[in-house]
């Protein structure tokens, strides 16, 4: 029978098929981070239980470090307590951890397709909704909670139930200045929010293919601000490319007996989807969002819709709500408009080729006086290949300070956060009410568009600094 | 976990639409390391202006003394964003047994369902006949039946569930202990896949 390249992988994995209820499911990898695991420690050691399969999970400390001074001890004793905990359960649990000052440390979903620990066709869980990102190299990834992560501790195994499955094809050219980014703000600004939810989405089409592995993991990783499960693209030669040679690859006779597997991962001709949806690359636009969901996002060109455009009362007051929190008015456009703040970094944007990106329109360049900057590379090694390019340097004569490793302000739970009131262009993944600070006002951009506001101050579209 | 089998209880409306796990519970408070005490800082930035406990805002509803009950009913796509369990963890520990809206996040629905509050999704007509209620108003949710019933009007609707989380959900049973005793079957898997 014909199947799609998710339920090729999800089969697999079924262990077995509850009646009338979830399949429990085999999962392959588990990323944990200080966050979302203590109380998964402590929960499987009140039922007496042992880690069922410690050598398949890999921990790292990201959510909740400093991106300055890594090396003195944390001041937050919060924080502290919660990262030294992680340390204490990793030990006594025989968990593998690329903890603080570790030179493999960094944000999860950066470090795991890094190290060559993704690979296609696996199974890959993390207390983190972003997780979707490892399907970038076709696997199942996705978030789960912390009960969850307590069922893989001591099962190795999850309760799921099947999630219908959607196929976004994008096909033909971007145009000069659209990245991937503008991509999938693009498909989220299009379906909503909540548009993909109880899916599985797999992203195909000429576009797609044409992506580094980089830019598919920043789509891969958006899948769940439109509700999806996760998300996945079909492994290629571009993937195999990029995991050969890292560090957990595969090596010699086993490199070549698992690419053949890979070489099996994709969607029959004939196979169907519960949802298809096609996107002309050509339609696509450097994108922003102005609103409080990433689902509220338009070109950077574009203008806000008129209140008068929505016909359901409670929508009505909701987008009146989100754009009295941003301080916009119905119909204006954003072109040209100032900010204060931009954010480069995040598990969706904070990989070496983000940085190239930045760099290439910043070079020789100063930022623009009033704009304040928290730039942040997604892991050590990334931190490590920035100067190994040069790219520091480009930074620094730009008037840009490189901080060190971690999610920053994209969650504002270490001290990194936006001022209230004030307007942030961040590369990040949520525009929520108070994501980054309490009262600051996120717009959601590309690499690119951000690089373009630390030079002017205000959003501008990036075509007019490419041309 | 704890079990759930009917309940008649006032309910608390919140009319808005994608409400995300960041404002159930803002980031600041993800630092503790026990499942304790979230439910002071519910909604936190919606419930005080400046983070001020002195400072409650009153237009939102959880402010609201008329309001009260073990019941939040909420408009389209709640629990969206972050996978963060803390969400169900400061619902529950609120004093909230059932969560109602015409649209769940599917990682919040099986947080909550993991922590005994039971998600029940509603068509979006039924949705605005439960908000047009009182607030002495009460609904009962009957599990076993799969049925919620807007009281005084007498209106009622089945909501979905599985019948393998219904019974966990009825007899407080959680997925973990099944999986323990599945030991046998996953180390069978492990050898056939290897």
């Amino acid at each position: 029978m014909a199947k799609t390249l998710f339920e090729k992988i999800w089969d697999k994995h079924v262990v077995k098929q509850i009646e009338d209820g979830p399949s429990v499911v085999y999962i392959d990898k588990h990323f944990i981070h200080e966050v979302t695991s203590p109380q998964a420690f402590s929960g499987i050691e009140k039922r007496g239980a042992q880690i069922f399969r410690p050598q398949q999970i890999v921990a790292t400390a990201d959510h909740n470090v400093p991106t300055m001074h890594q090396e003195l001890p944390i001041k937050d004793a919060l924080s502290k307590f919660q990262v030294d905990t992680l340390i204490d359960n990793c030990k006594k649990h025989g968990v593998e951890l690329y903890g603080l000052g570790h030179k493999y440390q960094g944000i999860v979903h950066v470090i795991g397709p890094e190290l060559g620990i993704t690979q296609p066709g696996m199974t890959i869980v993390c207390g983190d909704s972003h997780t979707s990102t490892h399907g970038a190299f076709g696997s199942i990834a996705f978030g789960i909670g912390t009960s969850e992560v307590e069922m893989v501790f001591a099962a190795q195994c999850i309760m799921q139930s099947k999630p219908k499955v959607m196929r976004i094809n994008i096909d033909g050219t971007l145009k000069n200045g659209v990245v991937s980014k503008d991509i999938i703000l693009y498909i989220i600004a299009q379906i909503s929010a909540s548009g993909a939810t109880g899916y599985f989405v797999e992203y195909a089409g000429s576009a797609i293919r044409a992506l580094s592995m980089e830019a598919r993991m920043t789509i891969c990783n958006m899948s769940i601000e439109m509700g999806a499960r996760g998300g996945m693209i079909a492994p290629d030669q571009t993937t195999f490319d990029y995991i050969k040679g890292r560090l957990f690859a595969p090596q010699g006779a086993d490199w070549d007996k698992k690419l053949a597997e890979w070489k099996e991962l994709f969607t029959d001709a004939d196979a169907k989807f519960d949802i298809e949806i096609n996107i002309k690359a050509e339609d696509i636009d450097p994108m922003i969002t102005y609103g409080t969901n990433p689902g509220m996002g338009l070109s950077v060109r574009g203008t806000l819709p008129t209140a008068e455009s929505f016909t359901d009362a409670t929508e009505k007051q909701n987008y009146e709500k989100a754009l009295a929190y941003m301080g916009l008015t119905p119909g204006q456009s954003l072109l040209g408009m100032p900010v204060q703040n931009v954010f480069i970094g995040s598990c969706t944007n904070s990989r070496i080729e983000d940085f190239r990106l930045v760099a290439s329109i910043i070079k020789g360049k100063q930022k623009d006086p009033n704009i304040k900057t928290l730039i942040v590379p997604g892991s050590q090694e990334v931190a490590k290949q920035i100067k190994a390019e040069g790219l520091d340097k480009i930074f620094a004569d730009a008037g840009v300070e490189i901080r060190q490793a971690g999610c920053s302000a994209c969650l504002g739970m270490n001290e990194d956060k936006i001022p209230a009131g004030e307007y942030c262009i961040s590369t990040s993944n949520r525009n929520f009410e108070g994501r980054q600070g309490a009262g600051a006002r996120t717009l959601l951009a590309s690499p690119l568009t951000a690089a373009a506001a630390l030079l002017t101050g205000k959003i501008t579209d990036i075509r007019d600094i490419l041309n | 976990m704890q079990s759930l089998q009917k309940i008649t209880s006032k309910l608390i409306p919140l009319r808005i639409e994608n409400v995300d796990t960041d404002q159930i519970i803002p980031a600041r408070f993800l630092k503790a390391t026990t499942k304790d005490g979230f439910g002071k800082n519910l909604f936190r930035d919606w419930r005080y202006e400046n983070d001020d406990e002195t400072k409650p805002k009153l237009d939102f509803v959880l402010n609201q003394k008329q309001y009260s009950g073990e019941i939040l009913v909420a408009a389209k796509n709640f629990g969206c964003g972050s996978s963060r369990e803390h969400a169900a963890w400061s619902i529950q520990d609120y004093g909230f047994k059932v969560v109602v809206s015409s649209f769940f996040a599917d990682i919040f629905k099986n947080n909550a369902l993991n922590n005994g509050v039971l998600p029940v999704t509603v068509s979006d007509a039924f949705l605005q006949q439960i908000f047009a209620q009182g607030a002495n108003d009460t609904l009962t949710v009957d599990l076993e039946a799969q049925t919620i019933t807007i009281d005084t009007t007498g209106a009622q609707e089945k909501f979905d569930i599985n019948s393998y989380k219904k019974t966990c959900m009825l007899n407080g049973y959680d997925d973990i202990d099944y999986l323990l005793n599945m030991k046998p079957e996953i180390e069978a898997y492990e050898k056939a896949s290897k």
